[in-house]
């Protein structure tokens, strides 16, 4: 790695000290999306000349960047602030050609006759692939950025011949839709969003302030930890038969836990959107605060056992969050890697209270995958309690003969949404009785994830109730349940109102959307430690 | 690099008590195959780098893929408006003395360069691999991974730092799922990824590969027909593959001292584990003997400075079952008082470093594998982590594994399935009642180390020896 002399032309550095987030992103935005666009037609133009040595050759193109403030809490105080300029591009390609005799027997033969079936891809039936990809860095200045992609581009090709086919790619091709409006919307799209941040400068004052001004209020004093993670996020995607699909965003996540006097006792809360407001965040941080009262209480230990439970909406995203990825696509089901197989195979139900469903419509990401397919706007999965469809990406729909419905490339979901039910806000805790409130939990895993099992921890504000009232926090337990038994003849009520909650996860790049979920009241929820 | 860096430092023009630029580059293959398949053919370039900023005794960074001086240097001056601003709000008034001036380098070693097998031939490997798996039709899976990452990192700063570190890694896995009516099974080669190592494809062709392709499908098969493990309290044994896991959640995230001070809570937690506790806390039995390590040649986390220049060594964390130190660098250490180590590390160059674990190792005893199951009377012997949950203070855990053995009059006997036990930190370490000799040590790694806001995942190695604990409750998949 060496660094460049200078930069050749136009800067990127779309962050600058003075100006407001929102122009920021529009200004760098754009410059992004020309970049984009000019690294796909140089792509083209490479591709193209070397389509004579290749058979047919193929690419796709995904971009994923942003440019985010992070700013990280804790006692009330900035542990560490900074910001972060980052983009990826994965370029793929794929070659496709007339098969030969000696690789017929390469070629997977098990599904032959079920990829046949399926129209749009029997055209390149009688073809063998092969599949390479790259990923690289995109700065937004179309110079540095093709210096990388070029000699990556001549190295991908020289590499292809190399590799074994792959019998399950799958060539970019244009959606075929019966209207030209729908043919457009499937193959091109351009989506973006405008905001208003916070300024950098400004986010430690904005976010520290009322909680100081709450806490001279409060005694003793109150403790803020967490993360704000804003700024500007795109994606893309474009293709070698011309899809093309642009989509970006400001946004931000402030993923906070409120601590009063008891030292591990706290009050989780979350805000996000495209515009910071900052009446709406002191509304929040009042209401937590007034929560924290309860946790004042000395804490019940309570005895491993079986609990009436009503799970907060959080604690259900926390539970969604565990299902999404456990199995819930196609290609777990068929290789004996999901829990949903009992419910797949009709073996088993759940509640028919229980619907889940994708719903584009609702939480705003995009809907295109890395392989330009757009997902329907809903797709259910579940519905009153029985199955409904899985996940299904291009991979999996050309190696199980079925037909793709935009999932990405992991098959997991994106924009979760689990229908309401009927009990009100001001039933819950007359409903639940006796038994346990759980605000969050912690740390789920799958304790047996063919049978459908999880664990996890209670966090933050949870309370034992009793006769309808709440007597007193209680010390963290462990649960571990089968799924289908708490969300099966276990799942007594849902709440008839939805909650938002954001996607605040940070690993790579801050997370777009979140999911909507109601809360649960379940009979006799599993607590083992 | 070292030089245009320290140019470029040179000329950047801002009012900080200290700058650094902390570049790096990764290079990395993605190889995969199932069921003898394609998955994934991928190469990659990750550069970047970040650039942090001293003033008013407050860090700010500013991390940037754009690698010229111009970028670099406005990336400087945001990182210094991002200390500025927050400054009135700093939680703790840092000086120079947490970015302590060291010049040096490190290169990991290796024998096979990542040149030396072409990826057809790789390809090939992994193809034979699926094929050796599938010991039956029982086996509906297989899968066989192996990806390479060539890491250069270079540091300098304004007072004097000047370390490049160039780092060889391999991380591989090998699986199978069988099935029969009513019973799905699956079996790994020690965890996913667990073989993760610095090195070269000699790390990968190892002499014992075909062996252990075999061995995995046959034990998937074999599961299949086998009971579930017992409910009950009872001596376990845990082979090395689950041993790291439970030295990583159990003993390693809790002596993270940016926990202890708070800062995690939001996200990954606090700690049982209070200041106080150092040179006193009786974490374990006697034979309880734990290292933060970056000197052992191979492991996944080796190293010799961390990412903010602090030379690193190896020190005990936990001698003779007493708590001696924690996992924190220069910046918690100063903030609490506490010794630590040089463990300040990013998982990458848009992320700051903070306290993270790196080789967290368990130092052999004097017991060999046959007397330790020789002296147990009754018990289970556990492999290879499938499944992992704690809480928030790292207290009450439940850990699944993927096989498992009785033990009977000291012997192993009947295969077990779904094995499952679960305890509390300081109770399940004051049991540790036997630990194996060098000859039962392993050394394994994980890429997969999550914590941090914004998050980072981070690798870490994890060396032990088998060892027994007394009076666990174990229970399997049907309880």
């Amino acid at each position: 790695m060496t660094l460049q002399t200078t930069d050749t032309e136009q800067t990127n550095d779309s962050f600058s000290s003075t100006s407001t987030s929102t122009q920021q992103a529009a200004s760098g935005s754009r410059h992004y999306q020309k970049t984009f666009q000019q690294l796909v037609d140089a792509i083209n133009r490479n591709i193209g000349r070397n389509i004579g040595n290749q058979s047919d050759l193929h690419f796709t193109l995904t971009l994923t960047g942003e440019d985010s403030q992070f700013t990280r809490f804790s006692q009330v105080k900035v542990r560490q602030t900074g910001q972060v300029c980052d983009g990826q591009l994965r370029l793929t390609l794929i070659t496709s050609k007339e098969i030969t005799s000696e690789e017929i027997s390469s070629k997977d033969g098990s599904h032959e006759s079920k990829r046949d079936s399926v129209p749009s891809q029997a055209a390149d039936a009688n073809k063998a692939h092969r599949t390479a990809t790259i990923t690289l860095p995109f700065t937004g200045n179309f110079t540095a950025d093709w210096k990388v992609i070029q000699p990556a581009l001549t190295q991908l090709q020289a590499e292809l011949p190399l590799l074994p086919i792959d019998p399950y790619a799958v060539l970019p091709t244009k959606t075929q839709a019966t209207s030209q409006a729908s043919h457009q919307s499937q193959n091109h799209t351009n989506e973006v969003h405008t905001g208003n941040l916070l300024e950098a400068s400004a986010v430690a004052e904005a976010l520290l302030n009322p909680i100081r001004s709450s806490a001279e209020e409060t005694s003793p004093a109150l403790d803020f930890s967490g993360l704000y993670a804003g700024g500007l996020s795109y994606r893309a995607y474009a293709d070698s038969v011309g899809k093309r699909h642009w989509f970006e965003t400001p946004s931000f996540t402030l993923d906070y836990s409120l601590f009063g006097s008891r030292l591990q006792q706290a009050v989780k809360g979350t805000v996000a959107g495209k515009h910071w407001n900052p009446e709406k965040y002191e509304q929040d941080i009042a209401a937590v605060a007034a929560q924290l009262k309860l946790l004042s209480r000395p804490a019940k230990a309570v005895p491993r056992g079986s609990y009436r439970t009503y799970l907060a909406p959080a604690a259900v995203a926390d539970i969604i969050d565990t299902i999404i990825w456990g199995g819930l696509g196609e290609a777990s089901l068929r290789q004996g890697n999901s829990a949903f197989s009992k419910l797949e195979q009709g073996e088993a139900v759940l509640s028919e209270q229980f619907s889940l469903e994708e719903d584009f419509q609702r939480i705003g990401i995009p809907r295109f995958n890395s392989s330009g397919e757009i997902a329907p706007t809903r797709l259910p999965l579940i519905q009153k309690g029985q199955w409904a469809s899985s996940l299904i990406n291009g991979r999996s729909a050309k190696e199980y003969g079925k037909a793709s419905n935009g999932a990405n490339e992991e098959e997991v979901m994106r924009a979760p949404t689990v229908a309401p039910g009927t009990l009100k806000e001001k039933d819950i805790l007359a409903e639940l009785d006796t038994g346990l409130y759980i605000s969050n939990l912690h740390y789920l895993n799958w304790s047996d994830l063919n049978a459908g099992r999880i664990t996890g921890m209670t966090r933050y504000a949870c309370f034992w109730v009793e006769d309808g009232e709440i007597v007193a926090p209680i010390e963290n337990l462990r649960f571990d349940d089968d799924l289908y038994r708490f969300l099966g003849e276990g799942l007594i009520a849902l709440t008839d109102q939805q909650t938002f909650l954001p996607a605040v996860g940070t690993y790579d790049r801050r997370s777009l959307g979140g999911m909507w979920v109601p809360g649960m009241l379940i009979d006799q929820f599993r607590y083992t430690l | 690099m070292i030089g245009p860096l320290t140019a470029t430092l040179e000329q950047i023009d801002i009012p900080a008590d200290w700058i650094g630029i902390r570049a790096m580059q990764e290079v990395s293959s993605w190889r995969a195959m199932r069921d003898g398949h394609p998955q994934q053919n991928e190469r990659g370039l990750n550069q970047g780098a970040m650039v942090e900023v001293l003033a008013a005794g407050q860090f700010g960074y500013s991390a940037t893929n754009r690698l010229t001086p111009e970028a670099l240097r406005a990336a400087a001056q945001r990182a210094y408006d991002q200390a500025i601003a927050s400054s009135q709000w700093a939680i703790h008034r840092f000086t120079q003395a947490v970015r302590p001036p060291i010049k040096g380098s490190y290169r990991s070693p290796y024998i096979k360069s990542f040149d030396s097998l072409g990826v057809g031939e790789i390809n090939d490997l992994l193809r034979q691999l699926c094929d050796r798996i599938k010991v039956s039709a029982a086996v509906v899976r297989t899968s066989a991974i192996a990806r390479t990452h060539e890491v250069d990192t270079w540091f300098v700063s304004s007072n004097g730092s000047e370390i490049h570190q160039k780092i060889a890694m391999v991380e591989s896995h090998l699986g199978a799922i069988a099935q029969a009516p009513g019973v799905t099974q699956s079996r790994t080669d020690n965890g996913y990824l667990a073989r993760s190592y610095q090195g070269g494809w000699e790390r990968f062709t190892e002499d014992d590969l075909w062996e252990r392709a075999t061995r995995i499908g046959e034990q998937a098969v074999a599961l299949l027909e086998a009971p579930d493990c017992p409910t009950e309290s009872t001596t376990l044994v845990l082979a090395p593959d689950q041993m790291m896991l439970q030295i990583h959640e159990s003993v390693g995230h809790p002596l993270e001292l940016d926990r202890i001070l708070g800062d995690e809570r939001n996200y990954a937690g606090g700690s049982f584990v209070k200041p106080q506790d150092f040179g006193k806390l009786t974490y374990g039995s006697k034979l309880m003997n734990i290292t933060f390590d970056t000197t052992l040649e191979g492991e996944l986390a080796s190293y010799q400075f961390d990412d903010t220049g602090t030379p690193s060594d190896r020190e005990y964390l936990i001698r003779e079952g007493v708590l001696q130190r924690g996992i924190g660098g220069l910046e918690s250490q100063s903030r609490l008082n506490v010794p630590g180590v040089a463990c300040t590390r990013a998982c990458n160059w848009n992320r700051p470093a903070i306290d993270r674990m790196a080789n967290i190792n368990l130092e052999p005893g004097d017991t060999d594998f046959e007397s330790m199951i020789g002296q147990i009377e009754s018990g289970v012997y556990m492999a290879s982590n499938r499944s992992w949950s704690i809480d928030d203070q790292r207290q009450k855990f439940q850990f699944g594994c993927e096989y498992a053995r009785k033990i009977e009059n000291g012997q192993l006997t009947t295969l077990l399935k779904n094995p499952n036990y679960r305890a509390t930190t300081p109770q399940f370490w004051a049991n540790l009642s036997q630990v194996g000799d060098g000859k039962t040590l392993k050394v394994y790694g994980t890429p997969y180390c999550g914590k941090g806001e914004p998050n980072q995942l981070i690798r870490v190695g994890h060396a032990s020896p088998v060892c027994a604990f007394e009076n666990i409750e174990v229970f399997g998949g049907a309880e």
